[in-house]
């Protein structure tokens, strides 16, 4: 199995529990792996959550650490994959004066060619919103940090598989 | 329906798992479930430990020798703390516990309340679940899950933190057994695929191997082993925690593994052909340097927990699944065979490690005396029959080389973790929970300090263990490493004791010292006839070493004998 040290978005289905993320965190705290963002959500089947993390690490390690994170009680399933099987996206939110806008008409330019879409304008700020690949999120934070950005945010990573998952399939046999 | 507290409840709860016994310590934010015990005394007879760590290691020692689920109970705060050893050594040695602690009341949480700690934060690595209950009504609901994910699958320890104000709340009880949670799947389903190819293998080797470890206890298989061991000719050896669940004097057990287990299963691991891990998980004790461990063979591995395949050893088939069903089914597609000349082999090494270690350590004819012939003796007076709890350390080792077991769950001792302190309070839960059985701890006089206070326990409840210290004024097993990797710089580990037969007697137990070989054999004699708790201090060789050892860092056939 390779050492080599990838991207793996690990997907994990989980009862909504206090103290789970806790138990999950420790998995890779032990092992030195620095999680790289976290998204929690909830999903297509009620009352469950969905957990993305993305992290670097090799494929050794991960198939052991996502056989740890099955191990809880609490978690319904753990996948991990690589970037080509899954699709996913990010997201960031930027926050700059308004008289930038009309001071510096190349902003403009900026956010019709990234296909950003302006959240709000008001008199001080706009915001813009952007979604997509991570190289794409910090090409237009390069060039909208030439003018001054008030506030960069963004959010974890997001990602469906390309595979089914069964997660429902798994459930609803459960009740069988 | 009449309304009950919650701490009432808790009881109930109790009683619903048929728990008769619990072992801890009193404290502010548990007084509510202490005063039920107190009115329930008739049905849980509660055991006050002199340390809440005592109390954990207690219902380990009970788990341990019965199979049923250990329970502790502590305080807030420290009381709380001081489960943390007990929890993460059962963790670790897949021991159903379940600790219950108590808690500040709800609108404290998080305010740096008197007493106040975040064992949930705290014991979250060390579990395999935990709960805080902030309501009286959640009480009923999460001790039928506690139990039922302590004692299934894989085992391990449950804790349930309890707010002072969940434990004065009225509820209307009802209590239903968990059988089930749709995110837990304890028991992962056999693959007939994966037993027909191991059949396939284990039917055409020339060499076969059998390790095996606590999963067989664990799952309660020792009957279908010894059949699959019987049936299939293959020699078997054992993992510390393995130990006794086939009788020591079977003749396809091949005796120990690892560090410093026996000469033959440690170097024929590197020769066998198939090695058929069951109920193991490749400690790193057992496996030496695992880039040279058992390359030449195909492994497979029957295992419970999925997590366990290929973490540490890449396995070539992993049947999954209960040990005892996996057992069952690969016994009937198993062909009846013998190894006789590969059985040669490992007689021809034992005769090596019988002359070059093992007949000094049982026969020796300088005068100090050895950890080796002490525990002869206790063969020899016990018939075998006995329960061994060990301590850790070297008296350990040799405890758990040389006892002989005829029944199963007999050796108690701490693997994973190598928890000093673990055996006293340990043996007091085993004898409680058979109370029918020879109990006899073994401890060196390092660990035999480290929860001594726990004399207390056995003054107060009369449980008749037997204690055994094999002292030798030195935490021996760091010295031997001294000896051998540091150049004898002996730091630390030599020990200035006290007066143990004293400190016995000031128990009021009744106590014995020996120092010389003649003496050896009645003091044993009258140790194991008593009907009372006793204890027998041994003077042995200050500087004696455990072998066989494989040394951190080599492999397993470069077992060293000397």
């Amino acid at each position: 199995m390779s050492d080599k040290l990838i991207k793996y978005t690990v997907s994990i289905y989980t009862e909504n529990s206090v103290g789970l993320l806790n138990r999950i965190s420790a998995i890779f705290q032990r092992r030195h792996i620095n999680i790289e963002s976290f998204n929690s959500s909830m999903t297509e089947i009620e009352n469950v959550q969905r957990w993305t993390i993305l992290v670097i690490t090799s494929e050794s390690l991960i198939k052991k650490i996502v056989g740890q994170i099955n191990r809880q009680v609490e978690v319904i399933q753990a996948y991990y994959h690589t970037d080509e099987e899954t699709i996913y996206q990010e997201s960031c939110l930027f926050k700059i004066k308004s008289s930038l806008l009309f001071d510096d008409r190349q902003i403009q330019n900026i956010i019709k060619e990234s296909n950003a879409i302006i959240v709000t304008v008001n008199p001080e700020f706009f915001v813009i919103e952007k979604s997509g690949r991570t190289h794409e999120l910090d090409e237009l934070y390069e060039k909208l940090n030439k003018y001054g950005i008030l506030q960069y945010v963004r959010s974890g990573r997001i990602a469906v598989t390309k595979s089914p998952l069964m997660i429902s399939e798994k459930l609803s046999n459960f009740k069988k | 329906m009449s309304k009950i507290t919650g701490s009432e409840a808790v009881i109930k709860c109790l009683l619903e798992e048929q728990v008769d016994i619990i072992y801890g310590y009193p404290g502010g934010a548990i007084m509510p479930v202490y005063d039920e015990l107190y009115k329930y005394q008739d049905k849980i007879h509660h055991v006050l430990t002199r340390h809440e760590q005592g109390a954990t290691h207690s219902a380990q020692g009970f788990a341990r020798i019965s199979g049923r689920v250990g329970v502790a109970i502590a305080t807030s705060g420290p009381g709380a703390t001081n489960l943390v050893t007990g929890l993460a050594d059962a963790q670790i040695d897949s021991t159903p516990m379940v600790c219950i602690t108590g808690q500040v009341s709800s609108h404290l949480l998080g305010s740096d309340a008197f007493q106040e700690t975040d064992i949930i934060g705290i014991s979250t690595p060390i579990t395999k679940w935990n709960y805080q209950i902030t309501k009286a009504s959640e009480i009923p609901e999460i001790f039928a899950k506690a139990f039922y994910i302590a004692k299934s699958g894989r085992p391990g320890p449950v804790l349930i933190d309890i707010t002072k104000d969940a434990q004065f709340d009225k509820i209307e009880f009802s209590y239903k057994k968990v059988e089930a949670i749709r995110s837990y799947n304890p028991e992962p389903k056999i693959s007939p695929d994966a037993l027909k190819n191991a059949a396939d293998l284990i039917n055409n080797a020339k060499k076969p191997l059998i390790v095996w470890g606590q999963g067989v206890i664990l799952g309660n298989a020792e009957n279908e082993l010894i059949k699959f061991v019987e049936k299939s000719g293959i020699p078997a050896a054992w993992t510390i925690l393995g130990a006794s669940a086939i009788p020591t004097n079977h003749p396809l057990n091949v005796g120990m593994l690892g560090m410093h287990g026996n000469y033959a299963p440690n170097v024929l691991t590197n020769e066998c052909d198939v090695l058929i891990a069951i109920g193991m998980r490749f400690d790193d004790r057992v496996t030496g340097d695992v880039n040279r461990y058992a390359k030449q063979a195909k492994i497979i591995h029957f295992e419970i927990d999925p997590a366990e395949v290929n973490k540490n050893i890449q396995v070539d088939i992993a049947v999954l699944g209960d040990a005892k069903k996996s057992l069952n089914e690969i016994l009937k597609i198993t062909n009846k065979k013998t190894h006789k000349k590969w059985l040669n082999e490992f007689k021809k090494l034992y005769k090596i490690e019988y002359e070059k270690v093992i007949h000094n350590d049982l026969n020796p004819v300088k005068d100090g005396l050895t950890m080796g012939e002490v525990m002869k003796e206790i063969n020899l007076q016990t018939k075998g029959n006995a329960a061994i709890v060990s301590d850790v350390g070297q008296h350990q080792m040799i405890a758990c080389r040389y006892s002989d077991f005829n029944i199963s769950k007999s050796n108690i001792t701490s693997g994973g973790l190598g928890t000093m302190g673990f055996a006293l309070p340990a043996a007091i839960g085993a004898k409680m929970a058979c109370p029918e059985r020879e109990v006899v701890a073994v401890i060196g006089d390092g660990g035999y300090q480290m929860t001594i206070q726990e004399l207390g326990t056995v003054f107060q409840t009369k449980a008749a263990v037997k204690i055994v210290v094999l002292n030798n004024d030195f935490l021996g097993m760091v010295r031997q490493w001294q000896q051998l990797f540091f150049d004898k710089r002996y730091a630390s580990t030599e020990m200035v004791n006290p007066d143990f037969v004293k400190i016995a007697e000031g128990y009021y137990l009744k106590a014995r010292r020996v120092t010389e070989r003649k003496d050896l054999a009645d003091a044993v004699e009258e140790m194991i006839k008593s009907n009372e708790p006793y204890f027998l201090e041994v003077i042995v060789e200050k500087e004696d070493n455990v072998f066989p050892m494989i040394p951190t860092g080599s492999s397993v056939s470069e077992i060293r004998l000397n």
